[in-house]
């Protein structure tokens, strides 16, 4: 507990010393972040980081490769959406004792601008829950992949490689150049991480909140849903060929 | 017996050493496709991490008095030590499992020092890929800055990759002596292990007064690559700082040594005194 | 004067721990290893028992210089385990039940190599001696086999090989047969005999198995909560503990329960009586006594000896020391 608020301020600190020097050298403004809005993105970022899941691994793999995935296919409940409940909830859990400790500090030491609009805080945690859970819904493809794949691993480092990279984990998407941005757009990883922030420190507001928070649920559909195909096609493997 | 067939010679003192760590590599590479996937996602890790120093570039021309030619340089010099120092000692991060598995016991039973057992243990090659994308910035961030080659530039540019190396490996010791007393310990070491390496990479100039402190003196990061790298392009650096604090890695070498081997003593004392 | 292999005197060993939630500030010390005197000369052969907890691996850590003393002295091979660890290591040799010390991802003839590169020895002797222990460990057939494809008994082979390679003086081995078959605790018994009888090496073992103790070991510890409360011969042992052997015999027919042979006790009947099992008290009669009383009785069909477990050994022995 006490170590992660210690790896999480430090890594906050030197990502404030980068971001906030990257501001001052662009003349006060970069692509719309002002000191204040860049101290929000950090703080809020690293507060999320111990809810979103950007390493790539679940418990449930383990479970197909060992085979005792035959049993929760027995139980009467669909297993795809019971283990993302499962650890969404876990993870909305988290944010509590890692998550505000992290956003609290950044405000008192570094201070930030936050939004005046309620509204900006209701949306922005329902996007922020929606984040989290698309993070659960993708890592479970990779989960899934087990079906097929001996071993999931290649992928899983894969998406722990780049997926805090294209959710703006380090640096906000805004400031990747267009083609970048292009392909990290046609990733769920920004709706995991980078539009929740933007929704909740103010940066996107009115339509456009509405709108980041319509193309994360339009990534979360897709990946739930190929999640359930592969759920059922992996199932019918498993009942054919015995496991 | 293999290694000893040819003589009747007793063998050095290396020799366990050595046999140690040639078993670890051949295991690695025995596993083929894990390993290949290893070195590219390591590869790929170095790349990402010189992406987000490049973007930020890619807003603005010069950061902490740097340009991005002149940060390129920083960056090899710290990425490339550092993941040479991770190939080699970064798995003393795993001592709380070989605490709980009881494989530190095992040390204890063959005549070899502890600490010497634990850090040839094991090595990563796959860390070389990483290693390599350091050198590949090192290299071009070589040649395309404008640098007054001569004798003392070589001997600065040498003693400084040996002594971060020295750096970097002495952080993943002290971080392990730690963890004989510190129950999860691993989160608030790797704070600094992980976070002094982030620290390692960027222009010293940017930092506030709380990391001039826990990365310029207590862990002396800057001057594993910043400081020299000023030094070798010529630069002023920030205002106070003087040209010869670039020659000084050495001292922060052998300050953080002596904090790593007592923080490792003390790690021991406590193992043998107080845990169990 | 007798140059011991383990001399203790007054060894003692607590552990501070901290209590649970709102207790963490309140320590408690637990003394694990008290006042403990042991001589061990050399080529003798102890078998250090007790429960779980006792203090058994506490002692053992003691002697080879992984746990510092809380007072007392302790020296193995003449060596002040703690301080000089080092040179102790090339006289002792240990097998945890519990922990490898081979490479699980090696083959077996790998670790050997390996281990004696670490124990630098020399060639010739490190041929002939790993020669000798794969030929009476039976390991020919799986040097080559990764050891996490061993079986347990096939490891533990390995394991007590490993720890042997250099010849230590002194032997420690800690629940060397837990979990094995018979055959397997069978070879390795057979194995530690001959390594004694050849090179006189010294034995401590602690094992939960009366079997190893039996043809292992003439001297036995019994320890509790950290205490010597028996040290003397296996024989003595079980005089000691009031222990009773117990005779299983099978009848032809069914018979009528066997009550009132001297010194003896009915501990129970089966299938009306064509079972039934007698304990007896080897001190004041013998089998030989016994079956004679029986077969007087009924027509003996088959017959076995129960040896007092040594879980029931222990209990007594510390019912007896409180």
């Amino acid at each position: 507990m006490f170590g992660g608020l210690v790896a999480n301020m430090t890594f906050g600190f030197l990502k404030v010393a980068m971001l906030f020097a990257t501001v001052r050298a662009a003349g006060g403004t970069v692509q719309g972040y002002d000191v204040g809005s860049m101290s929000a993105y950090i703080w809020v970022s690293q507060g999320m980081l111990g809810s979103v899941n950007l390493h790539g691994r679940l418990d449930f793999s383990e479970r197909i490769k060992n085979g005792d995935v035959a049993v929760d296919f027995l139980r009467p409940v669909n297993v795809q959406m019971a283990t993302i409940a499962t650890e969404v909830g876990k993870a909305v859990f988290a944010l509590i004792p890692r998550g505000l400790p992290s956003v609290a500090i950044g405000a008192l030491l570094v201070g930030m601008t936050m939004p005046t609009s309620p509204t900006a805080y209701v949306l922005g945690l329902v996007s922020l829950v929606i984040g989290i859970t698309v993070s659960f819904s993708t890592v479970y493809l990779v989960a899934v992949a087990g079906f097929w794949l001996i071993e999931t691993r290649g992928i899983q480092i894969l998406y722990m490689v780049l997926s805090g990279f294209f959710a703006g984990l380090f640096v906000p998407i805004a400031l990747f150049p267009d083609w970048l941005l292009a392909l990290a757009e046609a990733t769920p990883c920004p709706s995991m991480m980078m539009y929740p922030i933007d929704i909740l420190t103010g940066r996107t507001t009115g339509g456009a909140a509405y709108g980041l928070v319509g193309v994360q649920l339009a990534w979360l559909a897709g990946t739930l849903l190929i999640g359930h195909l592969l759920t059922t096609a992996g199932r019918r493997k498993l009942e054919v060929q015995g496991g | 017996m293999t290694l000893t067939a040819e003589t009747d010679a007793i063998p050095t003192r290396f020799a366990g050493y050595r046999a140690v760590l040639a078993s670890r590599m051949r295991s690695q590479r025995s596993y083929r496709s894990n390993f290949v996937i290893d070195l590219a996602s390591s590869g790929l890790v170095g790349l990402i991490e010189l992406a987000e120093v490049w973007l930020l570039f890619h807003q603005v021309t010069v950061l902490g008095g740097l340009n991005f030619t002149q940060v390129l340089l920083v960056f090899g010099l710290a990425d490339m030590c550092y993941s040479i120092a991770d190939m080699v000692v970064g798995h003393c991060d795993t001592l709380p499992k070989y605490i709980r598995e009881g494989t530190l016991d095992v040390f204890y039973l063959r005549p070899q020092p502890l600490l010497l057992q634990l850090m040839t243990s094991d090595i990563s090659l796959r860390r070389l890929t990483r290693a390599g994308i350091g050198l590949t910035s090192l290299v071009i961030a070589l040649c395309i800055n404008d640098i007054h080659w001569s004798v003392a530039h070589v001997a600065l540019l040498v003693l400084t990759i040996v002594c971060a190396i020295a750096i970097f490996s002495a952080m993943y010791i002290w971080a392990a002596g730690v963890q004989f007393f510190l129950i999860q310990g691993a989160e608030f070491t790797n704070a600094f292990v992980y976070g002094g390496r982030y620290a390692a990479t960027q222009p010293a100039a940017v930092w506030s007064l709380p990391l001039k402190g826990l990365f310029g003196f207590v862990f002396p990061m800057a001057l594993a690559a910043y400081v020299p790298a000023l030094r070798l392009l010529d630069l002023p650096g920030p205002a106070g700082m003087p040209n010869w604090l670039a020659w000084c890695t050495p001292v922060a070498a052998v300050w953080m040594w002596g904090f790593a081997l007592i923080m490792w003593r003390f790690g021991v004392r406590h193992y043998q005194g107080g845990g169990g | 004067m007798v140059d011991y292999i383990i001399e203790t005197d007054g060894l003692t060993r607590e552990f501070t721990r901290r209590g649970k939630g709102r207790e963490t500030l309140r320590k408690t010390t637990l003394r694990a290893v008290d006042e403990l005197r042991l001589l061990v000369g050399p080529g003798e052969s102890v078998g250090y028992i007790g429960a779980n907890g006792a203090g058994k691996s506490t002692t053992i850590k003691m002697l080879v210089g992984i746990l510092v003393p809380t007072s007392g002295t302790v020296r193995t091979c003449g060596i002040d385990p703690h301080r000089e660890r080092r040179r102790l290591a090339a006289q002792v040799g240990v097998v945890f039940g519990q922990r490898s010390q081979l490479w699980w991802d090696l083959p077996v003839r790998e670790s050997f190599d390996i281990l004696a590169a670490i124990h630098q020895l020399p060639g010739a002797a490190a041929r002939s001696r790993s020669t000798e222990l794969i030929e009476q460990l039976e390991l020919t057939e799986f040097l080559a086999t990764p050891v996490r494809q061993l079986s347990l008994g096939q490891r533990m082979r390995a394991e007590v090989a490993a720890a042997l390679l250099h010849r230590p003086r002194l032997v420690i081995l800690d629940e060397p047969t837990i979990g094995l078959d018979v055959l397997s605790k069978q070879r390795l018994r057979e194995f530690l005999i001959t390594e004694r009888r050849e090179h006189g090496t010294t034995l401590l073992l602690t094992t939960h198995d009366m079997g190893d103790i039996e043809r292992l070991c003439e001297r036995v510890l019994v320890v509790d909560h950290g205490r010597a409360v028996y040290d003397g011969s296996l024989d003595g042992l079980a005089r000691a503990a009031g222990a009773e052997r117990t005779l299983v015999l099978d009848f032809a027919d069914a018979t009528p329960d066997l009550t009132g042979i001297p010194h003896t006790t009915h501990l129970g009947s089966e299938v009306a009586g064509a079972r039934q099992r007698l304990a007896f008290d080897s001190e004041m009669t013998t089998a030989a006594t016994v079956l004679a009383a029986v077969g007087e009785r009924a027509q003996l069909r088959d017959l076995s000896i129960e040896e007092p477990d040594i879980e029931d050994v222990v209990r007594r022995i510390y019912r007896a020391s409180r």
